[in-house]
């Protein structure tokens, strides 16, 4: 099986990151510990998704350019493995939260009302509903085509939507999440460079990972749509 | 005919139509009649913040009801019709603002009934009711944008909440942070300013996109 140089560099940097992740060393803070090492894994599942949801955009918009049905089966490939890389994000940020925001006089759980009123966390909850309602868009029309034109109409608006609301919810409510002004780990002043050198290509490889399984996702639909079309003939 | 024309003779026919058809314009302010009712059944005196929430509240679910009408009564054979005589363009606008004109309507009811059941918690209620009708122009133009989108699906109420809810939270907080100015709530100076400018961006922003994307929904 020979593997295409993207997805190799997938393999080799998160190995690196798993690897260099768990062992490389980190500043220590009081409050984080080594929980601190949750960054390369949590922060970079959100990059990944955000990414994922924009390729989505783009092959609507390339749809309602062209036409062409591939870039509808791509758009939603991408927009579902991007939902899944935000579940995933959920999940190391609930972990990580039960260690550094959880009281710890309650049982995690009770934390949880005032934990999800994060700015960062609404801004992720909408991103996920919105695509959440994507999937019964689509689901909802029958007829192919139809479908492709309404539910790229909507991505390319709710994601429209969804800048603004990313950039005017933070200011609006206080917020314990780091990065307040803009977005965390992007800002130099933020991530000690120790770090850089692992979150960085963290971020590359999560995202090809996302890449190559959306591709996959990809050439068996496309597949499935060729067998049923010769199966009529 | 020129595209202001064409707009004025949309909502002309769109006017007509509601009154010929009142069933649909008295429905909704059953609706809103009988929604204030319950809530001052449930809730005896509620304070301001809770007040302020359950009217934005009922602002969404009468858009909702409002507006989700407006492309389900275009049956498929007088889209067609439109589709010869009007660019996609042109309907859209005329469709925002007439909806835009409803919401305004629908909302000043809405909160005169708050304000004879529940009271008024707002200092300046003028300034309450201006920022009302403000936050309803908004909700009626992203659930226009909207009802169009789910017009092509089946289920189409429903799915018009779903769709919906996720993109207005933005705007509906940005409402209740502006609302509480009228509660003689203590801002910054500048800051009441600054979220009104944000929110005629973002309307701004959905009849753009509305203008731009619309053209594709349209035709079958």
């Amino acid at each position: 099986m020979r593997l295409s140089w993207w997805k190799l560099t997938s393999i080799f940097l998160l190995v690196y990151a798993v690897v260099g992740g768990m062992f490389l060393p980190v500043p220590e803070l009081p409050q984080l510990g080594e929980t601190i090492r949750n960054l390369y894994y949590h922060v970079c599942m959100w990059f990944a998704m955000m990414i994922l949801f924009t390729v989505s955009v783009i092959h609507s918009i390339k749809y309602l350019r062209k036409g062409d049905y591939t870039h509808d089966v791509k758009a939603r490939s991408y927009a579902g493995v991007g939902t899944y890389m935000g579940i995933l994000g959920y999940a190391t940020g609930a972990i990580w939260a039960s260690y550094t925001w959880a009281d710890p006089n309650n049982p995690a759980y009770a934390s949880f009302g005032s934990i999800m009123r994060e700015p960062k966390l609404i801004g992720a909850a909408i991103a996920l509903l919105i695509y959440g309602a994507y999937f019964i868009l689509r689901s909802s029309i029958n007829d192919m085509d139809q479908r492709a034109r309404v539910s790229a109409v909507y991505n390319i608006f709710a994601y429209a939507m969804l800048f603004p609301t990313i950039w005017i919810i933070p200011r609006l409510l206080p917020s314990l999440h780091p990065g307040q002004e803009g977005n965390p780990a992007l800002n130099f002043n933020d991530i000690d460079s120790r770090m850089r050198m692992v979150f960085y290509p963290a971020v590359i490889g999560w995202t090809l990972l996302g890449a190559w399984i959306a591709t996959l996702k990809i050439r068996y639909t496309i597949l499935l749509e060729k067998k049923w079309n010769n199966n009529e003939k | 005919m020129t595209n202001i024309n064409k707009i004025k003779a949309l909502l002309r026919k769109e006017l007509l139509l509601e009154t010929r058809q009142q069933h649909t314009l008295y429905g909704i302010m059953l609706y809103i009649a009988s929604t204030v009712f319950v809530i001052y059944l449930t809730m005896e005196s509620p304070d301001s913040e809770t007040w302020n929430g359950l009217f934005w509240i009922t602002q969404l679910f009468i858009c909702i009801n409002a507006i989700a009408k407006s492309f389900l009564q275009e049956a498929k054979g007088r889209m067609l019709y439109y589709y010869s005589i009007t660019p996609p363009s042109v309907f859209i606008l005329a469709k925002l603002i007439y909806n835009v004109v409803l919401m305004l309507v629908m909302s000043s009811i809405n909160l005169l009934l708050y304000a004879a059941f529940l009271g008024s918690p707002a200092v300046s209620f003028l300034q309450f009711y201006l920022i009302s009708l403000m936050g309803a122009a908004g909700l009626g133009l992203i659930f226009t944008m909207l009802a169009a989108i789910a017009s092509k699906a089946m289920q189409q109420a429903s799915l018009m909440a779903i769709l919906g809810f996720p993109l207005i939270i933005p705007q509906l907080l940005l409402m209740i942070r502006l609302s509480k100015t009228a509660f003689a709530e203590v801002f910054r100076e500048g800051v009441p300013l600054q979220l009104v400018m944000l929110l005629a961006a973002l309307d701004i922003l959905i009849v753009l996109l509305s203008v731009i994307l619309y053209p594709f929904l349209w035709k079958d």
